[in-house]
């Protein structure tokens, strides 16, 4: 298994219900809290495995706004795992998830440095690393029930901007979609192989912005009545 | 990189002591100058080793969760940091067997062996301090042989001043520490300047376009999703301006390389002496200090791109 996210690019309304959500559960999931430092100060700051990024694509008129969530990769050759130096970050076989075991984690922050998706923050609470576990802890609770049993974000998203699933499978929906989709990673040229993929933004029409084109005696005779009748 | 004091005291210490050492060595087996006697020899091996022990113990500093450190030397098939630390662990005995050797007349080849195996070691150590960020695909600025060679070529640079010093105090004849001096330190401002140069040039790596697969039209960031900062832009969101950078590596050249290289004409008209040599010891490292701040000031890690960058 090989399990991870797909996230819609073209449906994401950015509303970070995702990050709130992967908050909520993982602050008392397995390798929580999520410390927060001064989170009703002047310098709110604190640890989210979950980020949600605004960028602009292109420039008037044909600009458009995408949203960004982003979270672990949960790479096939994940540099993070292989440069921890104490053993704490794994990726484990069975189902390709990168975790961190806090028990080892000397918080030395060089897998944050080997990570080019800014995935892993440091708790200064506890001392150690901290990263999103794609919700290990509850898409394997038999106590849920199956459709449940998914990560928080996916959950949450009210755009179902977000899919969860097995690439290793090819008929799963999150492989079909995105073959469909031409969905695709991110910094490929780092040779990662994250295992997260990203859903381009649709083709659409572009609104036409241009004044329109003044009209005759008719149209204006037209205008007239319409502003006529409004009132 | 936000440049982190422990970090950078550890490896100019570290490196300098691991270069001693090794020197040192090569100074016992040559008799270079007439040879230290066995007192200068256990004496200039504590400091060396005096030198890569405080600098291990500053590199605990930054860490968050020190309790933890002891399970830093379990990785060594994969991490050079890991590697790093078991080399270093290994120096320490064959270090000791070496300096106990000398200091209890044992045989030859046990002084030879034990010797030759430290400086090797040594080498090694300092090879791994250098791939710890040479290893990592995400730092243009570090992703380059140019990091272990520099990493070595300071390391050795400043050992070698160290022992000119040594040798200035014994009053030995200091010729072929000069010598010794004057090429290494020569090799690493060499390197450093190539160095320099390389990473002036924006080379193939990732963009915010890469970096968000958005690759057909011009992006910007509008909004980094936090309010104030996050870990990520206090660890990697340190920038330094291109002038101020610039007048560091004139420091750097000037402090760290020909001050000592104007020290060493001193030493060798026999004007200076112990004086000379010692600011020419001092000035290394001070360079080096300044060249490692600056190692880390300069280096930009591609997460930056998510939080503005248009290319690191």
């Amino acid at each position: 298994m090989r399990l991870g996210l797909v996230i819609d690019l073209d449906v994401c309304v950015g509303c970070h219900a995702c990050a709130i959500a992967c908050k909520e559960w993982n602050a008392s999931g397995t390798i929580g809290p999520l410390s927060d430092y001064q989170p009703y100060g002047a310098e709110p700051s604190g640890v989210w495995f979950n980020r949600i990024r605004h960028y602009e694509m292109d420039e008037y008129p044909n600009n458009k706004t995408v949203n960004f969530p982003m979270s672990c990769m949960h790479c096939e050759d994940a540099d993070c795992v292989t440069v921890c130096p104490t053993g704490a970050s794994y990726k484990r076989a069975e189902d390709g998830i990168v975790l961190i075991d806090q028990d080892k984690c000397m918080g030395c922050n060089y897998c944050s440095w080997a990570c080019p998706y800014g995935a892993r923050e440091l708790d200064r609470s506890s001392g150690t690393m901290k990263k999103c576990t794609l919700c290990v802890d509850r898409i394997y609770d038999q106590d849920l029930p199956v459709e449940e049993r998914q990560p928080s974000c996916v959950l949450t998203c009210p755009a179902h901007a977000r899919m969860f699933g097995d690439f290793d499978d090819p008929d799963s929906a999150v492989s079909r979609t995105v073959r469909e989709r031409g969905g695709y990673p991110l910094m490929p040229e780092l040779n990662y192989n994250p295992t997260n993929q990203y859903l381009p933004s649709r083709r659409k029409p572009v609104i036409p912005v241009d004044a329109k084109p003044k009209g005759g005696l008719k149209e204006s005779i037209k205008q007239f009545a319409n502003r006529l009748v409004r009132r | 990189m936000h440049p982190a004091f422990s970090v950078i005291f550890f490896t100019v210490a570290s490196g300098a002591g691991f270069g001693l050492f090794s020197l040192l060595f090569l100074a016992d087996f040559f008799k270079l100058g007439g040879g230290f006697n066995q007192d200068q020899l256990v004496m200039g091996g504590l400091m060396a080793m005096g030198l890569v022990v405080f600098g291990l113990l500053s590199s605990t500093f930054h860490l968050a969760n020190p309790k933890n450190a002891w399970r830093a030397f379990s990785r060594f098939r994969t991490s050079w940091l890991s590697r790093e630390g078991v080399f270093a662990m290994v120096f320490m005995p064959l270090a000791l067997v070496y300096l106990g050797s000398i200091m209890f007349d044992a045989p030859q080849w046990m002084r030879v062996i034990s010797g030759l195996l430290t400086a090797v070691l040594a080498w090694i150590t300092v090879f791994s301090t250098g791939m710890i960020y040479a290893c990592l695909k995400t730092i243009r600025q570090w992703n380059t042989p140019l990091v272990p060679a520099n990493y070595l070529a300071l390391g050795y640079a400043s050992g070698s001043l160290l022992l000119l010093l040594g040798a200035v105090v014994a009053d030995l004849d200091t010729t072929p520490y000069l010598a010794m001096s004057a090429l290494i330190v020569s090799i690493a401002a060499v390197l450093k300047a190539i160095y320099y140069f390389w990473i002036r040039s924006p080379g193939l790596t990732p963009t915010i376009n890469t970096a968000t697969g958005l690759t057909r039209a011009k992006i910007k960031l509008l909004d980094t999703g936090h309010t104030h900062g996050t870990f990520l832009t206090q660890e990697f969101g340190f920038r330094i301006a291109r002038q101020k950078a610039g007048l560091l590596k004139i420091v750097v050249f000037v402090v760290g390389f020909a001050l000592p290289g104007l020290m060493l004409v001193w030493v060798f008209g026999q004007q200076g002496g112990p004086l000379a040599a010692s600011v020419a010891a001092l000035a290394g490292l001070a360079g080096a200090a300044v060249e490692r701040w600056l190692f880390f000031a300069e280096a930009r890690h591609v997460v930056n791109l998510y939080h503005g960058a248009q290319r690191c």
